[in-house]
Order: structure tokens, then sequence, then C-alpha cells
């Protein structure tokens, strides 16, 4: 996998923190560029908590995070701020009320002394399938899934080649979920995005990712390819456990 | 709102035609609220029976499912305002039952876990005496017995250290943690019938198995009726009997749980087609169109 450009992250021994309670152990991976890669596990697992170390909100870190091949500091980066990029799960929680959209898009481009703020913000808005008029309403006058391609844009603004998805769509319905997974999926094949998911929903990842790591309490039990949710085939037991709990009873296999 | 009122439809049932005896009786309830121009129905007269069964009420966000359950508990505080043909509970007729009676039954004999445990658990009152007030009020058990059914209670919803957890407060517990806590004093008192709304959407894969094995339990072993209220269209076929679709406020379809597959209304149609499958091979999930309420 090391053979071409560098991966776009690159994740090696890293533990993390709070406090007394280590939350992430030896953590081990990478994504590859243009690769998407989903963390599946249980709400306390540290899925979410690796995705904070990458972007700096999780300070009490060690090991080596590389993002494009240069590693990354404890400090904030403005850097990383420009390769990296998050999207929370709560659309409702992650715009400012009192920020139009037009502000929200335009702070970081303020921050990073970018120009042509008119172009990029109508661009942008265009990608994430927005509406021109969109630009000047505020957060309460959308819809969830209108607030979530909102998130996207302002994630997408500075042009990031990597970016961290935290359970994006599992706020919402499940037609607007289509639609928000449906971007993602055509953002990625249009500019080359690598995505690092962290889902609780093996369906969500099938459909968006190319490999999987499960975790559990911190540790990284298993890499497996997606494939592997077609099969069922994995090695580790509790891997195998939470494939046969997301499996029961789907729509796709009623019961008998 | 409606279009027009169909005085020649025949009531869903007779007062004494089939599903009389139900435990739960609906008939053409309606939940209206005040908007700028007159008043607009988020349910708009729907009728269903319920027996000791698992019924289970899909539908998407602001689709009305979750009003539907709060009328049946007489929760929908003005200005919104609440009108059935006929809403009866075991015999009861709870229109006209007085707000005392109404209390007598509800944590008792009618139970609602609501979605959000963090709005809905008392934030400066223990964890435990929370759990212990509705047994407190509805039974007359000795303290030492009341303790003991706390505790195994919060087994029950596989709360490791129960006496531990007994003595928190809600801010001090995760969310997951707190949904159970929620279910655990919705249960504690037996109750006849229990409307759940959303109530593992915050919880783990494993642990959503056991509360709803827990739930089960009082459905198969009690006779408990039981009313789900999901968006999980998964969660709800596996776990339910029947299924009630709801779309703007009306019952698109009633199947069979075990055949939403073979439902026929496109809208059901169209929400099984938007989820994702564990094997997904589309490279596009179809996007069902929202209705006009959205702002565009």
């Amino acid at each position: 996998m090391n053979a071409g450009p560098s991966p776009a992250l690159s994740v090696q021994g890293l533990t993390v923190r709070y406090g007394d309670a280590e939350v992430v152990s030896q953590a081990s991976f990478e994504v590859a560029a243009g690769e998407s890669v989903a963390l599946v596990g249980e709400s306390g697992s540290g899925k979410s908590t690796i995705l904070k170390a990458i972007l700096g909100l999780a300070p009490d870190w060690s090991g080596c995070i590389e993002i494009a091949g240069e590693p990354r500091g404890h400090r904030p980066d403005p850097r990383v701020a420009r390769r990296c990029q998050m999207v929370f799960q709560d659309p409702y929680g992650s715009l400012h009320p009192r920020k139009s959209v037009d502000a929200v898009l335009s702070e970081p481009l303020a921050i990073h002394r970018l120009a042509d703020r008119d172009t990029r913000i109508e661009a942008v808005l265009d990608d994430v399938g927005l509406d021109p008029r969109f630009r000047f309403r505020f957060p309460h006058q959308l819809s969830g899934g209108q607030r979530q391609r909102v998130a996207i844009a302002r994630a997408l603004i500075l042009g990031p080649a990597l970016l961290l998805l935290d359970e994006p769509t599992s706020a919402l319905d499940v037609s607007v979920q289509a639609g928000i997974l449906n971007l993602l999926r055509r953002l990625r094949a249009e500019r080359g995005l690598s995505y690092l998911l962290v889902t609780h929903d093996l369906p969500v990842a099938s459909f968006l990712c190319d490999r999987l790591a499960v975790m559990q309490r911190g540790r990284i039990v298993e890499l497996a390819p997606v494939g592997a949710l077609r099969a069922g085939d994995f090695s580790d037991p509790y891997a195998r456990q939470l494939y046969a709990a997301s499996r029961v009873g789907t729509v796709e296999d009623p019961p008998a | 709102m409606t279009p027009e009122p169909a005085p020649d439809v025949i009531p869903a049932f007779a007062p004494d035609g089939p599903g009389a005896d139900a435990l739960l009786q609906v008939d053409d309830l309606r939940v209206s609220f005040p908007v700028a121009a007159g008043r607009i129905d988020v349910v708009r007269g729907i009728s269903f029976t319920l027996d000791r069964e698992r019924l289970g009420i899909v539908g998407e966000s602001g689709s009305g499912k979750s009003m539907t359950g709060r009328a049946i508990l007489r929760l929908v505080s003005a200005p919104g305002r609440v009108s059935a043909g006929r809403l009866r509970f075991d015999g009861i007729d709870l229109q006209a039952l007085p707000e005392r009676g109404m209390r007598r039954l509800r944590g008792a004999r009618l139970s609602m876990i609501m979605q959000d445990s963090t709005f809905s658990l008392h934030p400066i009152m223990s964890v435990g005496r929370q759990i212990d007030e509705s047994l407190a009020i509805h039974e007359s058990l000795s303290r030492r017995e009341r303790k003991r059914r706390v505790r195994a209670m919060l087994e029950a919803v596989r709360i490791d250290d129960p006496d531990r957890v007994a003595k928190l407060y809600p801010h001090q517990i995760s969310g997951g943690m707190g949904q159970r806590v929620m279910i655990a004093m919705m249960l504690i008192a037996r109750p006849d019938l229990l409307i759940a709304d959303e109530p593992t959407s915050a919880l783990d894969v494993s642990v959503q198995a056991s509360v709803l094995q827990l739930i089960d339990d009082l459905v198969t072993e009690r006779g408990m009726g039981l009313i789900l209220i999901s968006h999980d269209l998964s969660l709800v076929s596996r776990f339910c009997d029947r299924i009630l679709v709801m779309n703007r406020g009306e019952i698109v379809e009633s199947c069979r749980a075990a055949e939403l597959h073979r439902a026929v209304h496109p809208y059901t149609r169209g929400l099984l087609a938007a989820v994702p499958r564990l094997h997904e091979t589309r490279d596009t999930l179809p996007v069902l169109e929202r209705d006009a309420r959205e702002p565009t």
C-alpha cells in the first residue's frame, strides 16, 4: 500500500488518554489516498476519540499520526485544517445557531486568507447540492438533511483531501440518510477524497467504505475488507458477534 | 385541514364489532396544532387496535408517530388538541377519565419510554430514587422490597454495578445508561401497555438486543401490550408482530412484520429501498421525495 504516494492518513501506535483512563491503546492503521475506511464498534470503544486525536481535539496522545505523509504535532496546526476536516454527528449541534450559512462558510476562508470567497462559497454549495438561495439562511431555517449538507460544505471549503466523518447520518431519517450517503459517495468519486468514517451501522460502512476496522475497548481487533460483510468471514470473535447482531432479521434477510 | 369530511366512512369498529375486547382501541384519533393559518392536523384520524402483542409504528420525523403515542397517554399539552371517536384501554374510556384517574393509570398500567432520556430524567434526583418513585406511588411494598426490586430492575437492563449507579444523578451517567435507567423506570411497575418511542436508538447493537429481550419477556410472559415507535425498519420488522407505516399523520400501510418486505404502498417501498444493506452493491440509494412541508 505504501508503494505509490504516501497514504492520506497513517496512524501508528496511537494511544489516547483522558486523565487516567486509556481510551485508545496502540491503534495502528492506514487510509490510502482515495480510500475509505470505517471504524466500527460500540460506544466507548474509542472510535470517535481516534478522530478527535487526529484533529487535535484530544491533546493527550502518543504515537504517530501522519496526514498525507506529514507528521502531526500536538499543537493546533493550520496545515492540518487544510488537509483534513471533520463532519460531526449532530447537524443541529454542530452549526452555530446565530451564524448564517454564508458566515459559517466564510470563516475558514478568512482564517486561511483565501481569496475569491464568493466563487468558492457558491461552488461548494453547488457541490453539496444546495441551491444558492440557502446561502443567507440560518440553521433553524434548514431541515436536518440540509444542515448536514452545510456541515459537509464547511468541511470541504478548504479543499482537504481527507474527511473524518463521525456518524454523519445517524441523526437523520432513512430517506434523508440515503441522500447524504449518495452525496458523500459522489464527492469521493469526483474529488478523489479519502474518508475515515466512524459508524455503528455496518450497512452504512458497506455502502461507503472499502475496508473496516473493528474496535473493542480501545483496541483495533480486526481490519477487514468490506467484502467480509457479504460472507461474514471475520476472524476475531468480537467482530463476528457484532456482525451477527447487525445481520439478524434485517430487511434483506427477513426471518424465516 | 382534511380535504373532505367523508361522512359515509364506516368506523373501524362498531361498539361491539371486531376488536371491541382488545387491550387498546383507537378510533379516528386526531391531534392538531395551531399554525398561522388555522390548525394543522399532525395525526389525521387514525384507527387501530392492540392486543397483548407487539405492534410497531414506523415512519419518518413528522409522520405523527410520536404524537400518536403521546395522545394515547394524554401527554399532548396545549395548544395541541386531541380528539378521537374512541380511545379505550382495557375497557376504560380514556377520554371520559378525569385527570386524577389518568394519573393513576399512567406509570402503573400504561407506560411510555421517551426518546430522549437526558430531558426525561429529573436532573436533581438520584437515579435510584427516580426508579423507586413509581413503585412507591403505585404499589404498597416495604422499603426493603422496593430496594430489591430497583436493584433487580437495574440488573435486568444490564447495568453492571446497580448499587453504585442507583446513587448517581442523571448528569453523571452516559446517554446510553440514561436510556436504560428510563427503561427500568417504566418497566418496574410492570405495565399492561408499554409505548416505547425509539427506546433503543441511543444504544449499541448488543445492549439494544438485551433491552429488547427484556421487553419481549414482559410481552410473552406477562401478556403486556407493546407499541414500538421507531424509524428503524429492520428493527421493527424483526421485533414486532404487526407494523403500521405512518406518513404525514396517516396510516398508509399495515402488515404482518414478517411480510414487511412484501409491502406494496409506494411510501413503504421507498423507505425500504432507501436503507443501505449489509452486502450493498448499489452505487446510489433511491431517495424518497420528501413532503411539501419541508422548506425548499
